[in-house]
């Protein structure tokens, strides 16, 4: 099955376009990360892909319906970009935040067990119940990022958006957070990820889309790693980097 | 005043409405606080002037901070002074009406128009000019207050001294009218907000995943910003145009600078923050006969003040053990 297809799709900021002719399939269960140079498009597609934005031309289709009109909220898990800076001064603690997953399945009215269990089983799989009662900003970057993957595994989603989730966090947060992601993609859910890192993506990602405006490549990462299509997308200054663990 | 007039009851609704009022203020509240004042002996209590004041300062401190709390934190705390300034644009435009006209509009009636239209104006230019918020708002802000001024100015001045109590706010613009509008913006303003809690936090919390959920974000901004409207409007009376915006901000800064944990529990501590000041500003205002959104506004940002040297104190006492 294929979750998001992407037919020549273009985006443009008024005159210039951002994201040009890309035609892209993810299919169900893939963990696709998508890299680029700084400003080659990879937010403005992964809002695209998702259905936040609608192309100016070409299409995107998601779970098969046409994605800017999609409306199914619980099968979309977004992460935002830089959540260590967003909305300190709320004091909105971490179940508070985790429960809204539970939101577009009951935007009203009582939470009924099934519920209930949902938030519980999230706060548990990314090793967060000890934190529920606490304020979300009070807590370092890599435990922010697991709220909003618990909230993602609260609405059951089964497409999970991340855009440079670790931007901020420390290093061994972040290998955490990737195995984590990785233990998830292996229990079936599809994910995409924006990511600056390149070594990141093709270690821990399945497939890998380069992207600089259009499309460089998208196969799997041992492949891109080989050609030359790095080098192309971010004008031949950057060496490959591939780490082993 | 209902058995006296039976032309009432061809209007069913009307009659119903009028008669629930009645019981509210005069059963509920008005026999409360006389039972109050005759156990205290403090007269002011007893007497319907500042029950009326008091029944104000209740549902203002409700409705602020109510809204408030979903503002405040994503930097839009500038939409109620605007909206403000829309209000007052709005009583001038009433008062220029019934001074020229001769008919009695009631200017609070044209104040919440105006006010929801310029709502409505301003979340349309923000949604165009993007990152240029305050520049849309400054815009509004002071083309709405020129708006009032020439309107004012346009009728010899007569309407000139009405005016002064809707900018500072009075205690003695609570009529009985205008005490049945607090009441219905306060039953509008929490039935909403009810309704609509979990679409406006996640959109408060998380705008980007909002709209990933499902969520119609510039709809829930355009209620967010006619519900602002509203409590701007019902709270003008007492707090005066210029001050409004105090309400909507300060009870909400109070409560989060406390310990409290949760978004619930930070917006039940803002209205209890929002009722000690204005309860205990329109009582000052009453001793010592000052305006009472000063007084309230004073109370409020010393009830901020106070608590952030509590936490600081506290965390000092803390941290040395």
């Amino acid at each position: 099955m294929t979750a998001i297809e992407a037919r020549d799709v273009t985006f443009a900021y008024g005159e210039r376009p951002v994201v040009e002719d890309v035609t892209l399939d993810v299919a169900e269960g893939a963990f696709l990360g998508l890299v680029g140079p700084n400003g080659s498009g990879k937010t403005t597609l992964l809002e695209l892909l998702i259905g936040l934005r609608r192309p100016d031309a070409g299409s995107v289709t998601l779970f098969g319906d046409p994605a800017h009109r999609f409306d199914d909220g619980e099968r979309i898990g977004y992460v935002p970009q830089n959540v260590t800076a967003a909305n300190d001064g709320l004091p909105i603690t971490v179940e508070e935040v985790v429960r809204m997953g539970r939101y577009p399945h009951r935007w009203i009215g009582r939470f009924d067990a099934e519920d209930r269990r949902a938030v519980r089983n999230a706060l548990d799989r990314v090793d967060i119940a000890d934190l529920a009662d606490r304020r979300v900003g009070r807590l370092s970057g890599g435990q922010r990022q697991r709220v909003f993957i618990a909230r993602a595994l609260a609405s059951e989603a089964d497409l999970l958006a991340l855009d440079e989730p670790t931007v901020g966090v420390d290093a061994e947060s972040r290998e955490a957070f990737y195995d984590l992601l990785r233990d998830l993609n292996d229990d079936g859910l599809t994910i995409l990820l924006v990511e600056h890192d390149i070594g990141v993506v093709t270690t821990h990602a399945t497939e890998v889309a380069c992207l600089d405006r259009t499309l460089f490549f998208h196969g799997d990462p041992d492949t891109f790693v080989e050609t030359d299509a790095l080098a192309e997308a971010y004008g031949g200054s950057h060496g490959v980097v591939h780490h082993e663990h | 005043m209902l058995s006296t007039a039976p032309a009432v009851s061809t209007v069913p609704l009307v009659a119903v409405v009028r008669r629930l009022l009645n019981a509210i203020l005069d059963d509920v509240w008005g026999a409360g606080l006389d039972l109050v004042a005759e156990l205290t002996g403090v007269e002011m209590l007893a007497s319907p002037f500042m029950q009326r004041a008091y029944f104000a300062a209740v549902c203002i401190a409700f409705i602020g901070p109510v809204v408030g709390s979903f503002l405040v934190h994503r930097e839009m705390a500038m939409i109620g002074d605007t909206l403000a300034h829309s209000a007052f644009a709005g009583v001038a435009a009433g008062l220029f009406v019934n001074a020229a006209f001769a008919v009695t509009v009631p200017p609070l009636l044209t104040a919440l128009v105006v006010a929801a239209v310029a709502a409505l104006l301003v979340q349309t230019l923000v949604d165009y000019a993007g990152t240029y918020r305050d520049t849309s708002l400054a815009i509004v802000l002071t083309g709405s207050f020129a708006v009032g001024s020439v309107l004012v100015t346009a009728t010899d001045g007569g309407i000139a001294v009405g005016i002064d109590a809707y900018l500072f706010g009075s205690l003695a613009t609570v009529s009985r009218a205008n005490a049945a509008i607090l009441l219905a913006s306060s039953g509008v303003v929490g039935v909403v907000v009810a309704a609509a809690y979990r679409p406006l936090l996640y959109v408060t919390f998380d705008t980007v995943g909002a709209r990933a959920a499902g969520l119609a974000v510039a709809r829930y901004n355009r209620m967010l910003a006619v519900l602002t409207a509203v409590v701007v409007v019902a709270a003008m009376q007492i707090m005066g145009v210029i001050l409004v915006a105090a309400m909507l901000v300060i009870p909400v800064a109070t409560a989060t600078a406390t310990a409290v944990t949760g978004f619930k529990r930070a917006l039940v501590a803002a209205v209890a923050a929002g009722q000690f000041a204005t309860l205990t500003g329109v009582t000052l205002s009453y001793l010592y006969d000052v305006a009472a959104g000063g007084a309230v506004v004073l109370v409020a940002i010393t009830g901020y003040a106070a608590v952030n040297v509590a936490v600081a104190a506290r965390r000092r006492i803390v941290t040395r053990r």
